[in-house]
């Protein structure tokens, strides 16, 4: 797609620019981190991985949703996927499989086990919660360059790690937020903390990334993430577990029929 | 039928010394139904309290294949005909690259639309547990499905026919006069062992996905009723039936038409539902969606229609908290053009806890005109309460 298309013009011409101004703004330079950051997650090809979410209320009331998911990377646009949901026990079997893309809505299919039924879900809202989760959808979607506009602040310690510090801003459409602050290891370029602001620009929800481990040597993936919405002073503990690379998944397990069949 | 059983069962046998493990899920519910009016026929009731059973046990065999027993049983305290059991499932799938086999009894459903289901024609209705029609028995098939990069082709031999289940002397809603389901009567000589053929073609298109579908064989609705002795009995033909079901995202709209044309050697008709879903997203500042569903049912028959939907109207209400409980509520009219006859429906749900939901349905059927559809419904308002245990 045109995406990446524009990002190897940018490459080609970041160092040109560079020799002739010297200084890069602070959008050139938050765009070129989220490049790197982009780069550096190319090529993982597919992964399985099991997720499990502790969803937590004021009063500290927790419930439990555990979905398998299936990963397959797609060169030049957002990544298929499909999850399938195990617990809570009335959605067992419930599947949902989606094409994402960089600024088009994704394409987005549930499967509902009791009626057999394949729906298909207008995906123009991306705001939405996650299964009742402090996850909204854009927030577990594919993250592509080109969903963002990108500015550079400052570099920062954070816990005693060397991040830069970057806001970046949607570019796609019904997106529930009007900025995200984010902190981006130097050395790894992961993100280790990302803060939303909701659409009115006040201070909503905070996510902070735990236990990396590197897999196939080049991989980066957290073992758990915390969302933490200051609103509504409730949280989601999303823990991964049993993450495998490269296991040989292709088109034909991301279609109609693997849906219906995900068991 | 049977030998289709027995080689579904023959295969589970065969398989159950391999190590892979079965899965054990499913169900129980306990339900009660209360209706507001005294009946017509003095044999019915005013509460009708039921629990239902669905376990599910399913076993993966290797990469490519696997087995899935799903059950279904209900036992009903008044209505004798609703105290039934069923195989929704006992089939075996088999993976291949590009296309996937099933064997034994399952269920498929075909289409788009949200108020009636025209193009779903494999499965027969299982009527006796709702009229809403969106409850199915297990089909006795052979489906070959290919995926190919022009889209999704299904094939379906279909051996035995399930008659449609009918409230029993006791049961409520019923039509005014007893409809015997065992006591149909066919137009095939082969009376319900008439092998039926199917045939799919799916395809997505970005934001447009079309199905072109095609039966036949033995319709899944009588198209009449001999009455013996105060008793009605089914009357199954043999139909022909294409359909196509259309649905096309645009903006926050989702657009949708079934359209079928169905021919039997007495009668030949087409049918429509057509439609939009609009949904508004975190209305009032909170997390939760209203959907407005609206569609239009036609159908050329008009009068003669053995649908009440010949030139109706659906107007839906569905609100999606979006909670950790999943809270949903539908409510809906379905109101006929010609006269104002109306039936409303509220379909809310909840989970409690982790394991448990709660469903509550209501029905209403308002300025019943005699002679009309949903006439005999005139004294059958009522409420349902649902409470399931998953496991």
């Amino acid at each position: 797609m045109n995406m990446k298309n524009t990002t190897f013009l940018l490459l080609a011409l970041l160092p040109l620019s560079a020799l002739e101004v010297m200084a890069e703004t602070a959008e050139e330079k938050g765009l070129a981190i989220a490049i790197e950051a982009d780069k550096r997650d190319n090529g993982f090809g597919d992964s399985t991985a099991d997720m499990i979410m502790e969803l937590r209320n004021k009063q500290g009331d927790t419930s439990v949703r555990e979905i398998r998911i299936k990963t397959l990377e797609v060169a030049n646009d957002g990544d298929k996927a499909l999850s399938i949901f195990d617990q809570p026990a009335d959605v067992k079997g419930t599947a949902f499989l989606s094409f994402s893309h960089a600024i088009e809505p994704d394409e987005q299919w549930l499967y509902l086990p009791s009626l057999k039924r394949v729906k298909r879900i207008n995906s123009k809202n991306k705001s939405g919660p996650f299964m009742g989760s402090e996850f909204a959808y854009e927030d577990i979607a594919s993250q592509e360059v080109a969903k963002y506009t990108y500015k550079y602040l400052r570099d920062e310690t954070l816990n005693g790690i060397d991040c830069y510090v970057i806001e970046r801003y949607p570019a796609y459409e019904h997106s529930g937020y009007s900025r995200q602050l984010g902190w981006i290891n130097k050395a790894e370029y992961r993100p280790e903390k990302i803060v939303f602001y909701d659409r009115k620009d006040s201070l909503l929800k905070t996510l902070t990334y735990s236990g990396y481990q590197q897999y196939l040597n080049q991989y980066w993936r957290p073992d758990q993430m915390v969302m933490e919405n200051h609103q509504n002073e409730k949280s989601t503990l999303m823990k991964w577990r049993n993450y495998k690379f490269k296991t040989g998944l292709s088109d034909s397990d991301f279609n109609h029929n693997s849906l219906q069949r995900a068991k | 039928m049977k030998s289709l059983l027995c080689s579904a069962l023959l295969l589970l046998a065969a398989h159950s010394s391999t190590p892979a493990a079965v899965e054990f899920s499913g169900n129980v519910s306990l339900q009660s139904r209360v209706f507001f009016n005294e009946p017509l026929d003095s044999r019915q009731h005013n509460h009708y309290p039921s629990f239902a059973l669905e376990p599910e046990i399913y076993q993966q065999l290797d990469d490519q294949q696997r087995l899935t027993f799903a059950a279904f049983y209900r036992y009903d305290q008044h209505d004798e005909e609703r105290r039934h059991a069923d195989i929704r499932e006992l089939a075996w799938l088999r993976v291949f690259d590009h296309w996937e086999l099933t064997v034994g009894i399952s269920k498929v459903f075909w289409g788009v639309t949200e108020s009636q289901h025209l193009v779903d024609i494999i499965n027969q209705t299982d009527q006796v547990e709702n009229i809403d029609g969106e409850d199915k028995l297990g089909q006795p098939m052979i489906r070959f499905s290919t995926v190919q990069n022009w889209g999704i082709v299904d094939a379906f031999i279909l051996p035995g026919f399930r008659e449609r289940t009918f409230a029993g002397v006791e049961g409520r809603p019923r039509p005014g006069l007893i409809i015997d389901g065992d006591a149909a009567s066919y137009e095939s000589a082969d009376k319900d062992n008439h092998i039926d053929y199917a045939l799919r073609w799916f395809n997505s298109f970005d934001d447009i996905e079309l199905g072109l579908s095609y039966f036949s064989g033995t319709g899944r609705e009588p198209e009449s009723f001999q009455l013996i002795n105060n008793v009605l009995s089914p009357h199954y033909v043999l139909i022909e039936q294409a359909g196509i079901d259309l649905l096309a995202i645009i903006e926050d709209w989702t657009w949708k038409l079934e359209f079928i044309t169905r021919k039997s050697s007495t009668q030949k008709y087409s049918a429509i539902t057509g439609g939009f879903e609009y949904t508004l997203y975190g209305i009032a500042d909170s997390q939760a969606d209203l959907g407005i569903v609206i569609e239009y049912l036609y159908d050329d028959r008009d009068q003669l229609a053995s649908t009440p939907f010949q030139n109706d109207l659906t107007t839906a209400l569905r609100f999606a908290l979006n909670d950790t409980q999943s809270t949903e509520i539908l409510l809906g009219i379905i109101s006929d053009l010609d006269d104002s006859i109306m039936a409303s429906f509220i379909e809310a749900s909840r989970r409690l806890g982790d394991d448990f939901k709660l469903t509550l349905e209501a029905r209403a059927f308002s300025n019943t005109v005699a002679g009309r559809p949903l006439y005999d419904y005139r004294q059958d308002d009522f409420i349902q309460a649902d409470l399931a245990w998953h496991f």
